[in-house]
């Protein structure tokens, strides 16, 4: 870690406030990058990091507050305008043309020429000068979407540097890099620290933030949490930091020792590169097991594998024993596998289609083409879960877009009670919805486990995982890091297994090293 | 629960579903009806002759049923939220075949041409489903194509025929009532227990509504594309075999030329969005029949043929400007209610440290 404690202040954020509509989401924000830092911005799903990133970009237009760049006021309007002021920002998504080649991407607007026409071989010569400063030797001639995601985030990032960036914002630039070009990623970003930039880098992996970072900032809330050295920030009071919330208070409410089923399904060493790492699981019977974890740590990414919705690269599912294939939904549906997606709107509910509609899809789906569900049974199903679930308001015909989010989620719930599935595994369940619907929902998942079902929960939510799961696995990174039973089911103990730390620093750096090797 | 109750639920406050949903186009049938008889007083007579009734709106069934046809499976595509292209030149090669081969037995005839045109509709469903090409550009190589293939069928020329079989579809008649009616009539039937007898209808308007969420509810989408690409298809040839027996001739060039644009307009205005889900197979006839009715009221108004082409212009801006996504947003937002606020951004954990 280079530690410059005490370089030149290059960005001031000071009393930054944004609003949409009613509802604030930026209290007061204070931010310093000093040259020569890579300065972590953190936070959780609503913490304001990507509000932040675009009040002070001029994507958005702020409130109040203040961007002082190098001892000046900037008020950019546009992106534009921040880059000429000195403050370029590289998404998770390339913004460059991948049909365009690396040389012409890098130059773009700017290029070289004579007589008024470009000069494509001068062009593409400073493109490898420049790109070989970034450690890359790749051929500018051929198109940047040839190259691997890592390669054309380094070219976005060299294209905004040599715009004359002195400030480099990252927004989550290894989202969707595997862990070797992530070695990469970080490395250049060190060599750019060392040249003097100041560097925002946002990102849900906390390994590498204490890889690459020497001061972290945490948003929580739309507030300022605090800033802290990294060197003197254990990964707990991050976490807690993050999170908001106090190591005593932890209760377990689950009736402790209560005998567990037989195995459902066993999946073993299931992984999908650049999404989640090789893992076991086990299913029982009348279990809860829940999967924790900081966003982005491959919880989502887990259950996608048990169900099919990704193919995994490698890995073997049996279930009640029987080897199984699971390609594809539509196997995890034959094997009466369910599953409610964290994404309600886009991946869940079909607005337009009535609430009856909703609940008979899944089963008139494994039922198939030719044996249509008579409408009488529809309405008989459409009640029976309305009822049980006490969807609000009771109509069977209502387009499912108009109800709240709470009663959706109990509706994709009774589409898949309805299939009578072995497995139900629940991505967010209580997400978004109100406090009245949340512990009825909960209710729910513990009665349905008590009928013999295996879930499989994803929560954010560590209270409420405590409550219902018997077991639960901790992920980091991509990576299962802990299996906590029983006992041993505490709020606090999960917060430690997310925390625990197991790559040391100099591992790291020489991981990286070779790396870049590599891929030069 | 912030899912707003408006009204008592269960209460009987829905009129009839059918009619009113269809009431917009059934008021533009019944008024361009109206036209008709206005400038063409003798519109309603219908006479008998010959075993066949005549009357301008036998000739508006009559004229209309290719583009019913097509409408026919075409609303199943577009309900998908694909499109399909290349129903008119898919008319041509099943015109070309059948007129080819109409000196066979009629079963062959008919079953060569409506072979090809499944042919081609699966053809279609592959590149959309499998190759993901997007539908338009995928269905306009076969709309391009398929003439040059109706042309090599034909050798060129057009090609005349007398079979009395193949005929039957141009001149014959069922208790008076012209074999392009009756067929077309057949396939309207037929098309609606598909797909409201089957599941199918109901698994189209899911994967129109929400493609991810109908894969992840383990509908078989791919699959389904295919069908419905075949189904459109089918109903092209059978449009192509109607065209021919009209004409007694295939005319690789000019059989089913634009015809796909007034089956997509039929679609659209019997209130099938482009952007898929919801469909209607009853009001796209409709659609189909409210062309018709204009093309029929204006050639016989005597106006000249090419205010036809103006005034349906005219329809097609007024039906896409009423889908257009700000128009239906605004409209929206004064008929929904207030949904609960979505992902928030303050959560309540946490709030007290």
């Amino acid at each position: 870690m280079n530690a410059s404690p005490n370089g030149e202040v290059l960005l001031e954020i000071s009393g930054l406030s944004k609003s949409f509509g009613a509802i604030q989401v930026l209290h007061e924000v204070g931010l310093v990058l000093r040259a020569g830092e890579i300065h972590a911005l953190l936070g959780e799903n609503g913490a304001g990091k990507s509000t932040l990133i675009k009040t002070v970009t001029g994507v958005q237009g702020r409130d109040a507050g203040t961007v002082r760049l190098c001892g000046q006021d900037i008020a950019p309007r546009t992106t534009e305008e921040a880059v000429a002021a000195g403050l370029a920002t590289v998404y998770q998504e390339v913004n460059l043309l991948p049909n365009l080649s690396v040389a012409q991407n890098l130059f773009l607007g700017r290029q070289p020429t004579r007589f008024g026409i470009v000069q494509g071989g001068v062009m593409r010569k400073r493109a490898s000068a420049l790109l070989r400063e970034f450690g890359l030797d790749i051929d500018p001639g051929r198109p940047l979407g040839s190259y691997s995601v890592a390669v054309q985030h380094i070219c976005a990032i060299a294209r905004a540097v040599d715009l004359s960036a002195r400030v480099l914002i990252l927004d989550e630039p290894t989202a969707s890099l595997d862990a070797h070009e992530v070695e990469v990623l970080l490395g250049v970003m060190r060599d750019l620290a060392a040249r003097g930039l100041a560097i925002l880098f946002v990102t849900h992996f906390l390994d590498q933030v204490y890889a690459v970072c020497d001061r972290i900032t945490v948003l929580r809330n739309g507030r300022l949490v605090g800033e802290r050295e990294t060197a003197a920030l254990p990964r707990m009071e991050l976490i807690h930091m993050m999170l908001g919330r106090a190591l005593e208070h932890s209760v377990s409410t689950r009736d402790a020792g209560r005998p567990r089923g037989d195995c459902i399904g066993a999946f073993r060493d299931m992984s999908r590169r650049g999404s989640i790492d090789p893992f076991d699981l086990d299913l029982h019977r009348g279990e809860v097991v829940g999967l924790a974890g900081l966003l982005g740590s491959g919880r989502t990414e887990t259950v996608r594998l048990v169900f099919g919705a990704d193919k995994a690269d490698s890995g073997t599912a049996q279930l009640d024993g029987k080897s199984t294939r699971l390609h594809s939904p539509r196997d995890a549906l034959r094997q009466r596998i369910g599953y409610c997606p964290e994404e309600r709107k886009t991946e869940g509910i079909v607005a337009e289609l009535t609430v009856r509609e909703n609940i008979i899809l899944a089963l008139q789906a494994r039922r198939g083409l030719w044996r249509p569900i008579p409408r009488r049974e529809q309405d008989a199903i459409a009640r029976r879960f309305i009822k049980a679930l006490d969807i609000r308001p009771p109509d069977p015909e209502r387009p499912i877009g108009l109800l709240s989010g709470g009663n959706q989620q109990k509706a994709l719930l009774a589409r898949w009670l309805a299939t009578e599935p072995r497995i139900l595994i629940l991505d967010e369940p209580t997400r978004g919805i109100d406090v009245g619907a949340h512990a009825e929902i909960i209710q729910l998942i513990r009665r349905l486990c008590e009928d013999g079902l295996a879930l499989l929960v994803v929560s954010s939510e560590l209270d409420e995982i405590v409550t219902y799961a018997d077991r639960v696995l901790v992920l980091r990174d991509r990576k299962q890091v802990a299996s906590l039973e029983g006992e041993s089911v505490t709020v606090s103990s999960i917060l430690a297994a997310i925390a625990s730390d197991d790559v040391a620093p100099k591992e790291q750096a020489a991981k990286e090293q070779v790396a870049r090797e590599e891929v030069a | 629960m912030s899912g707003a109750v408006h009204t008592a639920p269960g209460a009987t406050r829905r009129l009839p579903r059918i009619p009113r949903a269809a009431l917009p186009q059934i008021i533009a049938l019944v008024a361009i009806l109206a036209i008709d008889r206005a400038v063409s007083p003798g519109f309603f007579d219908i006479r008998m002759s010959g075993g066949r009734l005549f009357g301008s709106v036998i000739d508006v069934l009559n004229h209309g049923a290719p583009v019913a046809m097509l409408s026919l499976g075409m609303v199943l595509v577009i309900a998908t939220g694909g499109i399909d292209l290349s129903v008119g030149a898919v008319m041509a090669i099943s015109g070309a075949v059948a007129a080819t081969l109409a000196g066979e037995p009629l079963a062959i005839t008919i079953g060569a041409a409506l072979l090809i045109g499944l042919v081609c509709g699966i053809w279609n469903g592959i590149l959309v489903a499998f190759l993901r090409i997007q539908p338009i550009v995928a269905t306009l190589i076969l709309m391009v194509a398929g003439r040059g293939v109706a042309q090599l069928i034909t050798g060129g020329r057009i090609l005349t025929f007398s079979a009395p079989g193949l005929s039957w579809f141009g001149g014959g008649s069922v208790l008076g009532v012209p074999a392009a009616v009756v067929v077309t009539a057949g396939a309207i039937v037929v098309t609606g227990l598909l797909v409201r007898g089957t599941a199918l209808g109901l698994m189209v308007e899911a994967t129109g509504g929400n493609a991810r969420a109908s894969r992840l509810a383990g509908i078989e989408t791919r699959g389904m594309t295919v069908a419905v690409y075949a189904w459109s298809g089918v109903c092209a040839a059978v449009a192509g075999i109607l065209a021919a027996a009209d004409i007694l001739g295939a005319d690789a060039n000019n059989a089913g030329l634009y015809l796909e644009l007034d089956a997509i307009l039929a679609v659209v205005i019997g209130g099938t969005s482009l952007l898929g889900g919801r469909f209607s197979i009853g009001l796209a006839v409709v659609g189909a029949l409210i062309i018709q009715s204009m093309n029929t009221g204006i050639l016989l108004s005597g106006l000249p043929a090419e205010f036809n082409l103006v005034v349906k212009a005219v329809v097609v801006l007024a039906v896409l400007l009423a889908q257009a996504p700000r128009l239906r947003r605004v409209f929206a937002r004064s008929a929904a209610p207030p949904k609960a606020t979505e992902p928030a951004p303050a959560r309540q954990q946490g709030a007290q440290p």
